[in-house]
């Protein structure tokens, strides 16, 4: 079995068998822009749901009640604040979720005692949180600072790197792409965006990246090589080098997206691990986008600005024409056999 | 050529391998000596300290109230840090963690926190002192026989007729102040907008247990000024102490220079009362309102009156923690209760051991033998991991939270990837005919320069968020940031090393097939192949124009070109 994915492998190693990523890139450029335009429409028409920490407000969590009647907490609410809008949801079988409007301090300590008294259970297995709406805004202008910070320096540091500016953008162009995937999906599928979410969506970034260098670096590796003496057109050098870094790919994003999945599917059954169950969603979704996304959109962009350099052009079209004519005395030797 | 490469290249190969490995031996038993150390001596512990959210405890956001277009100074920031600290070491909470992110101050605090010291952290505590103008009773009429003072102008004007001299001129109280001191509910005193005044202008507000009405002057000098205030008994000339409990006071220069004037003043007024009192505002109430028994030049008041050594010590405390540069408001405050930190932390465990685990099933079912070198490079990458986060929680109060730990388990692919480019590299460089001696040498030049520059992208991220993030993504960058760093250790320090002296033994040179170098399963016999194979490629010349043709084409006539003749595919069959 194993054996299968290495002659796999080897044979798009060697060429003998290739997927046709940079040739077919109309198509998957048409693909990722119905996507973009799904990620942007599905959470525009269904509502993206922000946590608490966006919202502002206090909630209240209890953990292994004996009884979880979400009655005996909306009772417990309007006992102390009446006009506040209560919404109780039972979490992992036995725990019991209060989100209420922002209370004051006094009647969030007042909350969470009946709460207590109402569950029976001692006060201080009630976990309580309040937060101001600024919260979540101020958490989020720091994180698009980041972003674009990142984005800034990552590019320049690429382009360095590669000494082609052509990759940096390349690969900074496929990585806004994954950003919008990865958060238009996350919206579809309908959690809460929460601080967790974030901190995943911004993990991305590195992750996405890191696949989209570690293939370049072959890519420029290749088309380095071959140099003017390549029987290859360049593109046909750029799907090369992403056939043959295929199996690393899938490999990677296997590997890292078992242990992913592991903390999502034992992340939502565990309550209050929201933290957990946010995080890992945003990072399999994003993931499985970045691998996706340097194969099918980051190596054909990158082939399709380089094409267009007089050098690489003349190069290729060297290279056409001398395939044309191997091939001529190949047709005529066929002929006769025929 | 290959032969003599392979001869001198085995020693060489073999005695670096062996160094790097001492090395990381090396590292590994350092960390290992840096925490045992600190176990023995400096309080450290084999385990890393949990955050609030695994460990359950109170976490309070402070955010500075200030006017629009104020911004706080991290000196202001910084102060308030340290007098919030004071605050709650007073009160006796273990292991209180307190700073700035951003321009909030965060306040953690594990454990239950009881009602006291919950206030004492969130009372903003801004303190002002003023000279006292007049003084009424709180719930009286608007007839103020205590006051001297009052001014019989008939008409309501909020402007001083005189310009006032000094702080303690009845000249500040104009009629309209009048009206408002005179009609001051001290029900009102908890209201925002009451008892506030800007610190050049006369403030009217109540004392804190709501019985005294005050009228107050001008800020003369605030609650910054002070150095320190103790609680003693007042002691008489020859050092006998006298029983009687006081409050010493001490300023700094501003303060003492204030102070001067201001008691000098003051005590001219002496009798006078209560022109002769001096009262302490915290957050707009007045905290005392002592007189003045003398001029103080020296920055060393001392309030006597008739306090307790309870009373004195609370009075002192107020005095020296109240002295907030800003005011806070509580910006969010949440509170987690242990059984549910216990219950994210087993999650979260659990779920790194299943990943871990899963992670162990794959690589070895895809890397055969060789994956046993993945998850040897992970376990020392754990331990490694481990240890450190073990002593930056001793040295630099590092913290694992709940978004730390999923950053650990993230890590566990995120490490594995290099090994994976790694091997790849060097099955490519086997693919290529290479011996396995030389193409782990070959594959780990390549790869290195890879591994490098993406691991460079990663810390970058991590660099970035931790500098520009706040709160838990902060952890979460740290985490990342610190496997990038120990994921290219092991790298260099353990998996290539051990790949060089795996490349030596028979099991992996013979290319066994449960190796996963199998150089026949790799398809290096292609390369002697080739040369049967060309013929066959031949008549697919008339699909010139698919380029998927053209290039196995191409591939395999390159090949033949590049293939160093016989030797190669030679060693390729043999092996």
């Amino acid at each position: 079995m194993a054996s299968r994915l290495t002659t796999f492998g080897n044979d798009l190693y060697t060429g003998k068998r290739s997927f046709n990523f940079v040739g077919g890139r109309k198509k998957w450029y048409i693909i990722a822009g119905v996507l973009i335009i799904l990620s942007i429409l599905i959470p525009a028409v269904r509502g993206v749901h922000f946590s608490i920490e966006f919202r502002g407000g206090s909630q209240f969590q209890i953990a292994d009640v004996a009884d979880p009647d979400p009655s005996i907490a909306q009772d417990a609410v309007a006992g102390v604040v009446p006009e506040a809008t209560v919404t109780v949801a039972i979490v992992g079988g036995d725990g019991i979720r209060v989100q209420t409007d922002q209370l004051s301090q006094a009647d969030s300590l007042e909350v969470s005692k009946a709460l207590a008294e109402g569950y029976d259970v001692p006060e201080s297995e009630v976990t309580s949180s309040f937060v101001g709406p600024s919260w979540g805004a101020d958490v989020t202008r720091q994180a698009l600072l980041g972003l674009g910070a990142f984005l800034l320096l990552a590019g320049i540091i690429m382009a360095i790197y590669f000494r082609t500016w052509k990759m940096s953008l390349a690969a900074i162009l496929s990585l806004i792409v994954d950003l919008i995937l990865t958060v238009g999906i996350y919206a579809a599928v309908g959690f809460e965006i929460s601080p967790a979410a974030t901190i995943g969506i911004l993990t991305i970034l590195s992750y996405s990246l890191y696949d989209t260098v570690v293939v370049f670096d072959k890519i420029r590796e290749n088309t380095a090589e071959d140099g003017n003496e390549s029987r290859r057109t360049f593109a046909e050098s750029v799907n090369l080098a992403v056939n043959q870094t295929l199996v690393r790919s899938i490999n990677t994003s296997v590997v890292a997206a078992l242990p992913v999945a592991s903390i999502l599917f034992i992340g939502a059954g565990a309550l209050g691990a929201d933290t957990l169950r946010d995080i890992s969603l945003a990072l399999l979704i994003g993931i499985l986008v970045g691998t996706w996304s340097t194969v099918f959109l980051a190596a054909p962009m990158y082939s399709q600005l380089r094409e267009r350099e007089p050098a690489i052009h003349r190069h290729d079209l060297k290279v056409l024409k001398e395939r044309d004519r191997a091939a001529e005395p190949a047709i005529s030797e066929a002929l006769p056999t025929a | 050529m290959a032969a003599s490469s392979k001869r001198s290249s085995r020693p060489t190969s073999v005695r670096k391998a062996w160094r790097s490995l001492t090395w990381l031996g090396v590292i590994i038993v350092g960390l290992f000596a840096i925490n045992a150390a600190g176990v023995i001596w400096g309080g450290a512990s084999w385990t890393p300290k949990l955050a609030l959210d695994l460990e359950g405890g109170t976490q309070i956001i402070l955010e500075p109230q200030l006017e629009s277009g104020q911004t706080a100074t991290q000196e202001q920031l910084d102060q308030a840090v340290s007098i919030i600290r004071q605050r709650v070491d007073a009160s006796g909470v273990a292991e209180p963690e307190i700073n700035t992110e951003g321009s909030n101050v965060v306040v953690r605090i594990p454990g239950e926190l009881d009602d006291q010291t919950r206030a004492r952290i969130e009372s903003s505590a801004k303190l002002e002192l003023r000279a006292v103008l007049a003084t009424d009773a709180a719930a009286t009429s608007s007839i103020s026989p205590t006051d001297p003072a009052s001014d019989p102008a008939e008409e309501l004007s909020a402007t001083p007729t005189v310009e006032p001299t000094d702080g303690s001129d009845p000249a500040w109280i104009t009629p309209a102040l009048q009206e408002q001191f005179d009609t001051f509910d001290c029900a009102t005193i908890d209201d925002p907008d009451a008892s506030v005044a800007p610190a050049d202008e006369p403030l009217v507000t109540c004392d804190q247990t709501r019985t005294m009405k005050y009228l107050l002057g001008p800020v003369e000098a605030s609650g910054e000024n002070i150095v320190d205030a103790t609680n003693g008994t007042v002691t008489t000339q020859t050092g006998a102490s006298t029983g009687t409990w006081a409050v010493n006071i001490q300023f700094d220069d501003k303060g003492t220079k204030d102070f001067a004037t201001v008691s000098t003043r003051l005590f001219g007024l002496s009798g006078q009362v209560p022109r002769d009192q001096f009262a302490f505002v915290l957050d707009g109430a007045v905290l005392t309102a002592p007189s003045m028994n003398g001029a103080i030049t020296d920055g060393r008041p001392q309030i006597t009156g008739n306090f307790t050594q309870e009373s004195s010590k609370a009075l002192a405390d107020q005095l020296k923690f109240g002295a907030l540069p800003l005011s806070f408001t509580v910006e969010s405050s949440e509170t987690i209760s242990p059984t549910l930190g216990t219950s994210q932390l087993q999650a979260g465990l659990l779920a790194g051991l299943i990943g871990l685990i899963l992670v162990v099933i794959y690589t070895l079912f895809q890397y055969r033998a060789l994956g046993s070198v993945t998850i040897a490079s992970l376990v020392i990458a754990g331990v490694i991991t481990y240890l450190m986060i073990t002593i930056l929680s001793w040295r630099e109060g590092y913290r694992l939270s709940l978004a730390g730990i999923a950053g650990l388990i993230v890590a566990i692919g995120f490490t594995a990837d290099s090994f994976i480019v790694y091997f790849e590299r060097v099955r490519d460089e086997l693919r290529d005919g290479r011996p396995l001696v030389g193409a782990v040498e070959a594959g780990w030049k390549r790869a290195f320069r890879t591994v490098l520059a993406s691991k460079g992208v990663n810390l970058l991220a991590a660099v970035v968020l931790f500098v520009l993030a706040v709160g838990s993504v902060k952890g979460f960058a740290y985490t990342l940031g610190l496997t990038t760093i120990i994921d290219v250790l092991v790298v260099i320090l353990f998996t290539h090393p051990m790949l060089q002296l795996l490349a030596q033994t028979k099991f992996f040179s013979s290319g066994n097939p449960w190796s996963g170098l199998d150089p026949t399963a790799l398809g290096a016999v292609y390369r002697g192949r080739a040369e049967f194979r060309k013929p066959v490629a031949v008549p697919a010349g008339k699909v010139a124009s698919s380029s998927k043709e053209a290039q196995r084409r191409q591939t395999i006539a390159e090949r033949k070109a590049n293939a160093g003749v016989g030797a190669g595919s030679s060693e390729g069959k043999e092996s």
